[in-house]
């Protein structure tokens, strides 16, 4: 069972870089064309000016960790996910990042017991410039969590 | 049409993907880092009664991202993207995105559309809806 005790706790922020290379196989596996994830002549032609990341990449950064909580574990259901943007993730950028538990709470269902858990994870970038607030609710059905 | 003449009611240009395959669903697993075995291991989908590997809902969110940016093209930004997940997605499905503009805000001279945005297979079950702000550039 995760704990109400977590909400209001935060993870010690992370740095992660942004590769370029990275952003370009993320493209390929959701099978996104689109030059600006791939092309730094392109990218260069554009406001953007180098290659961008696109829009659920934050996704895959690390946030860090919170003792008691794995939102990665077997048998959770991704229920809702919201991403903010304050402004593009480039290539070359270091983002720190880091998450905080908004709200931990249960709920009876049809098929049982459920515990939610809302997640906030945010991304600021190395001129300490807001990029991201990404808010996940992840849904723990009863049976899992006494298995 | 330019990006500031849509108007409430008016529909994004669709977009439907190649069929997901389960290759597609590991690379997106190596890609984002989510090794969560439902997607890739089929026994042990099968284990616990999903009935076979199923796709990362985030993968659909990245179909409908595709959806929004092709749509915005350099002509704005979104600044915001909100979904829930509805239903599962699978190899073999095939997906259509798409959504409609519903509002256009104007505030301190910059212009916003609201759009409703969604993820349907070839079934016509809806795997995904949302809804996403974008700022239009000058």
């Amino acid at each position: 069972m995760i704990s109400p005790d977590l909400i209001g706790k935060s993870s010690k922020p992370v740095q992660n870089e942004i590769e370029k290379g990275a952003i370009r196989r993320f493209a390929e596996a959701i099978g996104d064309p689109n030059p600006l994830y791939r092309d730094p002549d392109y990218a260069a032609t554009t406001r953007y000016g180098r290659i961008i990341a696109p829009p659920t990449f934050c996704i895959t950064l690390n946030c860090g960790v919170i003792e008691g909580l794995n939102i990665k574990a077997d048998g959770l259901i991704h229920g809702e996910q919201e991403f903010r943007y304050s402004r593009p993730i480039h290539a070359g950028d270091v983002l720190t990042c880091s998450l905080t538990v908004k709200d931990v709470y249960g709920r009876n269902g049809k098929s049982g017991g459920m515990t939610f858990v809302v997640v906030e994870q945010e991304g600021y970038n190395q001129h300490g410039e807001h990029c991201y607030t990404s808010t996940l609710k992840i849904i723990i059905p009863q049976r899992k969590e006494e298995a | 049409m330019a990006l500031r003449d849509f108007q409430p009611g008016d529909a994004l240009p669709e977009l439907t993907k190649p069929t997901v395959t389960k290759t597609q669903l590991v690379m997106y697993s190596g890609a984002s880092g989510d090794f969560n075995p439902i997607h890739t291991v089929e026994e042990y989908a099968q284990e616990v009664g999903l009935g076979g590997v199923i796709a990362h809902g985030m993968l659909t969110m990245a179909f409908v991202g595709q959806l929004l940016t092709e749509w915005i093209g350099l002509d704005g930004q979104m600044e915001g993207f909100k979904v829930r997940f509805t239903g599962m997605v699978r190899p073999g499905d095939v997906i259509t995105c798409s959504g409609r503009v519903t509002e256009r805000l104007e505030t301190d001279g910059t212009l916003r559309l609201v759009c409703k945005v969604q993820a349907i297979t070839q079934q016509g079950e809806v795997a995904m809806k949302g809804t996403a702000t974008v700022a239009v550039l000058e």
